[in-house]
């Protein structure tokens, strides 16, 4: 419990280095010169759009991610291979229930995923290929809206949805407020079911709610998202910060047609598809 | 004048001693869940709330209820009410009690329960839950004794806690209310993110409450030669029936929101609830009988309770009857189908199904047995207070 418990602050004192020097994140997928003067602009930028249906957030670095479903139709290996990634880097135990699992990214019918935009007459790229889901790191949270003790909370410098385990008091309330279900809970101690602990991560313990992190204590350390990394060769995941009109995810953004999940909710999701 | 628990005949300490067996049971349950953790009980990734929440939200209901007692006694001055107020009140301090151990049943880690008010969070409904339920329980500790003890020593309760009694007020209403929220801003829960919810919570508190309170009354009538006189129990079964009523019309409206929209979302729930929802060629409908059962025994009571009133005629038992009906039936369209429904189909579009486990119901019977055993050992000292006023 100490051990863990000094691990933890280890980690959040990385993460949070991580956060003063937020251009270090930002450098990943952008060009490195102008991030911070980037910055400044896009808050401007933001701040004269204003007003109804601004999509982006407010100021500062907003991280977010994109997947590019065409390069993933038809490789379901690649879903699998995010997914085991990312279990590995945070000590996801795997429990064979569905009724106690813990899920951080997976892979989901098209109809799952997006119960507002599944049509009657789908295409059959549609129909038979997953799609992979995570949290959403929203820009308007209702997971961090009704937590009773800032347990979930956005991380200012990088727009992340966050955790603290050790201040959750595992009332699942975050669960109810999540439309994405993104969220686990710890029903059982999960020690026992982590195949290969993770000793960069911490470990958690049980009756506490965990969910998809954006790797933050990866890019605390100049790397990657887990996900992204896994997948490199496709190219199919994109991370970077929305906000930086030079980040490789922006540029996409403004060439590509994407879409949300479940956007009507307002909750301003910074996951983005390519379908 | 706690010692005025302590007296009593063979038959009060059965009763305790019954109640006290399923307490124990309900301990060892809970210790169990302590020590090995939560998926010892029904709820799962998909269904993370269940019978605790559920019954929580079900009690404050019956904790507002009281303020059917309280408002015509003193803002209406309503006399017929005198010797019946304080059962109110105190029934308003045992289900409180109750719905504060639901919530410690109901948190993956208690030990951390503090944390609500270390880092207040004024954001989450949750603490202004906390907060308006333990101002309620206080303000009915306050009231309740004073004016008990006033009545003992036959003087008339210092003006000072009458502030007390007319704020309880508001509180009762804004219980219930703030339980509605944190149900009804829920993005992505068709069935909560109604705004109904609240009015409908409260029309049925208004209902749940007194009936319990009028079953206690015919119950002491009998055996504690206590009597609330037929005057109360005819008002409060008026209030019952008004109440039901009113709770039965706010179920129809969302029926019509549902069905008249035809949006699938909105349908679901009640599909789930009252006919079975068909899934991937598969019906789940585990909760149809029950969800059946409260609408024949809501308008069941309703019939019977209106016949009384028609015929001017009617008896103790039948008027136990006719609340017992009212009040399970709000207990299995509250305390059962309103958070159960709202979670049948999750926000993937998949249907999970809610069974909960025996450790579950255990620490459930458990908390409730405390309750009742809570509001016996109170009412036995209000009763006897009255007794020796009586002299
Ligand atoms: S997807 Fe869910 S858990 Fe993630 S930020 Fe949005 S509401 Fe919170
Ligand atoms: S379970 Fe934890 S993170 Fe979720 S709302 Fe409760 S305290 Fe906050």
């Amino acid at each position: 419990m100490d051990k863990q418990r000094r691990k933890f602050l280890k980690i959040a004192g990385a993460t949070a280095l991580a956060g003063i020097s937020a251009p270090v994140v930002v450098n990943l997928t952008g060009s490195p010169a102008v991030a911070s003067a980037a910055k400044n602009q896009a808050s401007a930028q933001a701040a004269a759009a204003g007003g109804h249906g601004d999509d982006t957030a407010p100021k500062g670095v907003k991280l977010g991610l994109l997947i590019d479903m065409r390069k993933l139709y038809g490789h379901p290996e690649l879903l699998d291979k995010a997914t085991q990634a990312c279990n590995k880097a945070h000590n996801i135990p795997k429990i064979d229930n569905k009724k106690s699992e813990i899920k951080w990214i997976w892979k989901t019918p098209f109809a799952n995923a997006f119960t507002d935009q599944s049509t009657s007459n789908a295409s059959y790229t549609t129909r038979n290929n997953d799609f992979l889901v995570l949290c959403n790191h929203c820009a308007e949270p209702p997971c961090v809206r009704v937590c009773p003790t800032k347990a979930t909370f956005v991380d200012k410098k990088t727009g992340i949805v966050a955790m603290d385990f050790h201040r959750c008091i595992g009332c699942r309330f975050c669960m109810m407020g999540c439309p994405y279900g993104a969220r686990s809970f710890n029903w059982m101690d999960p020690l026992p079911f982590i195949e290969e602990l993770n000793p960069d991560f911490p470990a958690r313990m049980r009756g506490v709610v965990e969910k998809c992190n954006f790797c933050g204590e990866r890019l605390a350390l100049g790397k990657e998202p887990a996900c992204v990394e896994a997948v490199k060769e496709a190219g199919a995941i994109i991370f970077g910060d929305l906000n930086d009109p030079n980040s490789e995810i922006r540029r996409i953004l403004d060439k590509e047609h994407t879409i949300q999940r479940q956007a009507a909710y307002g909750t301003k999701p910074s996951v983005f598809y390519i379908v | 004048m706690i010692e005025k628990a302590l007296k009593g005949n063979p038959a009060y300490w059965m009763w305790l001693a019954f109640l006290s067996a399923f307490i124990a049971v309900g301990g060892i349950c809970y210790l169990r869940q302590f020590l090995f953790g939560m998926h010892l009980t029904g709820m799962g990734r998909d269904l993370s709330w269940g019978l605790y929440i559920s019954q929580f939200t079900f009690l404050v209901g019956v904790a507002a209820g009281g303020l059917m007692l309280v408002l015509p006694y003193y803002i209406h001055n309503y006399k017929a009410f005198g010797r019946m107020t304080i059962l109110g009140e105190f029934l308003a301090i045992s289900s409180i009690v109750m719905c504060l151990m639901f919530i410690m049943a109901d948190i993956g880690q208690p030990l951390r329960g503090l944390n609500m008010i270390f880092h207040p969070t004024p954001n989450s409904m949750l603490f202004w839950d906390m907060v308006v339920l333990l101002g309620y329980l206080g303000l009915n500790v306050i009231c309740g004794w004073v004016i008990l003890t006033a009545e003992r020593k036959q003087v008339k309760p210092p003006k000072w806690v009458y502030i007390f009694v007319y704020i309880s007020i508001p509180f009762a209403v804004s219980i219930h209310t703030v339980t509605a929220m944190l149900y009804c801003g829920l993005p992505g829960r068709h069935f909560w993110l109604s705004a109904i919810t609240a009015p409908r919570f409260l029309a049925s508190a208004f209902a749940a409450g007194p009936a319990l309170i009028v079953i206690a009354c015919l119950i002491m009538k009998r055996i504690a030669h206590f009597d609330v006189g037929k005057e109360a129990i005819n008002k409060l079964t008026t209030i019952i029936m008004y109440a039901a009523l009113i709770n039965a019309f706010f179920v129809c409206l969302e029926f019509f929101v549902g069905y008249y929209s035809n949006i699938p979302g909105h349908k679901h729930a009640l599909e789930y609830l009252f006919f079975g929802l068909e899934h991937h060629g598969h019906v789940y409908n585990n909760l149809v009988p029950f969800m059946w059962t409260s609408v024949v025994f809501c308008f069941g009571g309703l019939g019977l309770f209106a016949y009384m009133k028609i015929a001017n005629w009617s008896t103790d038992f039948f008027i136990g009857i006719g609340c017992a009906l009212i009040f399970i039936a709000l207990w299995l369209d509250k305390g059962l189908g309103f958070v159960m429904g709202g979670l049948a189909v999750n926000p993937l579009d998949e249907v999970v199904e809610y069974i909960p486990t025996a450790n579950e119901i255990g620490i459930t019977l458990g908390i409730w047995a405390t309750g009742f055993l809570l509001v016996t050992v109170l009412y036995k000292i209000a009763v006897k207070v009255e007794h020796e006023v009586e002299g």
